[in-house]
């Protein structure tokens, strides 16, 4: 039953992990604040013979205090989300010098595309694998995201990564792992009968390993 | 703005006799309209609350067939094992009949019917026989859903928002009839409630007794005026929507579909721009149950009536900006993603607001914890949940990760159960004694209330925890990934949490069908209440009043210091009382 997060393997996931521990704190006060007050109303204000409620219909001075710091707070959890969401979805938010890969969701597998030698993605030396994508760590890569059939979405838990894939629209989804390793991919939007089964996998490797396992398919894949 | 109340004279029918089914099932009687809505209501509440049954059955005990579950045909579950087709309609279907058929009907169509004549002294609505279709037009589309699933290909597949593309072709559901017959349905419903809405706003602004000025109407009416407003505008949005997406899915056009020019975003837009204003449609009447119950409760006035109203019309204006944040993560352009950020920041304000205004009412007050008012704390308490937890999802970067998870599927299911069904039992039980003439049993109505409470808490609060750990929404079988498979022994505990849940729904069912014919005797006031509905006999009689009421103050003179009795009617004339003006007056 744990509030923490699960353990993150990308550049922005800290960001991201971070304003959710400062809205957890603040909301907890909050939560904290209201229901104890609910029970403390609840023991000190009930009906016991002899006694009567107070005719208060209000105070000016509360609503002005109970308006503002609300505000305050909500608008200054709003400047700080603006930032993050900036560096991670704006529109040039993609860093220079990003790999780029091709991720075409369909009903009901990924299919993740690679360039090939020529090095650029979309030429007839790319190849395709099914459910697997492999990228190297600490580079930046950024998923050219599109969708055959219906709605998809395209989430890497780990990495603090989720977007729409939308049939008719290319989409830039770019991180940076920090970590070798396997992590999961999951489809996050319902599409269809066999949505449950669009399990992925993310492979990080060194960069070194990266070459090697780039070498190794380029010769073995799908075309 | 001078109008006149409508002489009494044209409305009453003491004098001539109607046949059962005149008065009771062709009825043009609000009263009897508003019972019809309730009966219904329950109804689709069951069905609604047995799909969640399965769907949970699903989820905590994958491995063992459903309990009856030989019953069901084999192209739903054979074997008892259900097919993720049918787990995806389940899915669809359970939020489809709860919001539609089960809680705007039990919010807006039981109390907006039922309260608005009464409370503001009319002795019916503006448009009675308009009133009366308004039920039966809500009902033919309730058997158009249900009939979802007894045609080939099955119920609606795509989930209760219907994202096109996948609801526009059976290619991509399997579904046909059944997604045609879910667009169909709300369409019509759709017209019940624009037919409704147009008698309340017209009876709220036509029909109030003389001296009940604007800022003398109770929250209650305050809350159905304004969402009368809201589903006016917002519901023909979804009409046409859907008539949209119809004409995609049945005559070849292309609205949503991008391969021949259209936008799948677009149905977002449309959906969600009506969807947004929908959600304050299923809060706020409860939150105007809720503070007559809690003034009523603590003997005591509202606290900051006036920020009440106010609070109550900017969440309604506020609600028509913020259907972005529904879309975060669409690929929509990111900058919207700010824009609708801040509109749902804000919105917030208003909530907390009324939060503290139910708590400065409890304040210092004289509290009864009759079992209306123990719903109405629990209202209060997990409202407050709900709306804590959507200022996560408000932020769009950690949206990224809790979008399309179980931290929205608690926080909706927070704000709506936690919310509005706990303030429509605390309202049914209130409201009980003007409708039928007893008073529902007390001792039933707290035992289903702590069960109630425990087990609502017990399966949607872990709901958080499993959103924090990334589990996705809509998903038939989570062990298919490793990193849900430690959440297994969560979702088991939430099963059977709603299990629980659903059989501590039996006594209120009991409660309520033996105390319509053996409770005890309501009397005209068992409350000790302010408002008109109390000044007439229970059951309130065809027509309401046999004399045009007369307002002298507001709901909730509560422990006034004119009086000796903690409570004031609005009617009751002191000396130091002068007459309204003889037409209702604006204030």
């Amino acid at each position: 039953m744990s509030w923490i997060l699960p353990p993150s393997a990308s550049t922005f996931a800290s960001d991201i992990d971070f304003l959710y521990y400062v809205i957890l704190w603040i909301t907890g006060i909050a939560f904290v604040i209201v229901e104890v007050g609910l029970v403390v109303f609840i023991v000190k204000y009930r009906a016991r013979p002899g006694r009567k409620a107070e005719y208060i219909q209000g105070s000016t001075k509360a609503e002005v205090i109970w308006t503002a710091i609300p505000a305050v707070t909500v608008v200054v959890i709003g400047l700080m989300s603006g930032g993050v969401w900036n560096d991670v979805k704006g529109r040039n938010s993609v860093p220079a010098g990003a790999i780029p890969y091709g991720v075409h969701a369909q009903q009901f597998e990924w299919q993740i595309s690679y360039r090939g030698p020529d090095g650029q993605l979309g030429t007839g030396d790319d190849f395709t694998v099914r459910n697997q994508l492999h990228i190297p760590v600490n580079q930046p890569v950024v998923m050219r995201l599109t969708a055959e059939d219906v709605i998809h979405s395209l989430f890497i838990p780990a990495f603090r990564v989720k977007q729409d894939a939308m049939p008719g629209m290319t989409i830039n989804v770019w991180f940076e792992a920090t970590r070798v390793g396997e992590f999961e991919i999951a489809c996050a939007e319902l599409c269809g009968i066999g949505h449950t089964t669009m399990g992925a996998t993310v492979t990080v490797h060194t960069a070194d390993d990266y070459q090697r396992w780039l070498a190794d398919r380029a010769a073995a894949a799908d075309r | 703005m001078a109008t006149t109340a409508l002489p009494l004279e044209k409305t009453t029918h003491a004098t001539h006799e109607m046949s059962f089914v005149r008065k009771y099932i062709f009825s043009t009687d609000h009263k009897i309209i508003g019972i019809q809505f309730l009966l219904m209501s329950f109804v689709f509440l069951l069905f609604g609350g047995l799909m969640a049954m399965m769907m949970r059955w699903q989820l905590g005990f994958p491995d063992q067939p459903l309990p009856a579950g030989q019953l069901l045909p084999e192209t739903m579950a054979p074997g008892g094992f259900l097919l993720p087709e049918f787990y995806n309609s389940l899915v669809t279907m359970h939020g489809t009949i709860m919001v539609f058929f089960a809680i705007m009907p039990l919010l807006v169509g039981v109390f907006g019917n039922f309260l608005i004549p009464l409370k503001i002294g009319a002795p019916d609505m503006a448009f009675p026989r308009l009133n009366m279709a308004s039920f039966w037009i809500a009902l033919t589309a309730g058997i158009l859903i249900m009939a979802g699933f007894f045609v080939e290909g099955g119920a609606a597949g795509a989930g209760w928002t219907s994202y096109a593309p996948l609801s526009a072709s059976p290619e991509w559901t399997g579904v046909v009839g059944g997604q045609q017959l879910w667009l169909v349905s709300l369409a019509v419903v759709g017209l019940a409630s624009i037919l409704g809405a147009t008698n309340y706003i017209t009876t709220v602004v036509n029909m109030r007794a003389p001296g009940m000025t604007w800022f003398r109407l109770p929250l209650s009416i305050w809350a159905l005026f304004v969402t009368a407003i809201l589903v006016l505008l917002a519901i023909p949005i979804l009409s046409g929507a859907a008539i949209m997406l119809f004409f995609d899915q049945t005559i070849g056009t292309h609205f949503f579909d991008p391969t021949d020019g259209g936008q799948p975003l677009m149905w977002q837009h449309l959906f969600w721009y009506f969807g947004h204003p929908e959600v304050y449609i299923l809060i706020l009447p409860a939150m105007g149950f809720v503070s007559d119950i809690i003034a009523n409760a603590s003997r005591k006035p509202v606290f900051g009536y006036h920020s009440m109203v106010y609070a109550l019309i900017s969440i309604a204006f506020l609600g028509w900006i913020v259907w972005g944040h529904h879309m975060f993560m669409s690929g929509m352009n990111p900058t919207l993603g700010m824009a609708f950020m801040m509109s749902t920041m804000i919105i917030a304000v208003p909530s907390a607001i009324k939060v503290f205004n139910w708590m400065g009412t409890m304040w210092r007050g004289n509290i009864m914890f009759h079992v209306p008012m123990l719903h109405s704390v629990a209202f209060v308490s997990m409202f407050v949940i709900g709306g804590l937890s959507g200022v996560f999802m408000a932020s769009p970067p950690v949206d990224i990760y809790f979008h399309d998870t179980y931290f929205i599927v608690a926080h909706l299911h927070y704000v709506l159960f936690g919310g509005s069904l706990f303030a429509i039992f605390g309202a049914v039980t209130f409201w009980y004694p003007k409708m039928f003439g007893k008073l529902m049993n007390p001792l039933l109505g707290k035992i289903h209330f702590w069960l109630t409470f425990v087990f609502y808490n017990l399966t949607f609060f872990p709901m958080h925890n499993l959103g924090v750990g990334g589990h996705m929404r809509r998903i038939y079988d989570p062990s298919q990934y490793e990193f849900l498979q430690p959440l297994a022994p969560l979702n088991t505990f939430i099963t059977v949490s709603a299990l629980l849940l659903f059989a501590a729904q039996i006594p209120f069912a009991v409660n309520f069908i033996m105390s319509w014919f053996n409770g005890e005797e309501a009397g005209e006031n068992p409350w000790n209440d302010n408002g008109l509905e109390w000044i007439v006999p229970s059951p309130a009689p065809h027509g309401n009043f046999a004399e045009l009421p007369i307002v002298y103050r507001g709901p909730y003179e509560f422990s006034s210091p004119l009086v000796e009795e903690d409570f004031l009617p609005q009617t009751r004339k002191l000396d130091s009382d002068t007459e309204p003006a003889a037409a209702s007056a604006a204030e």
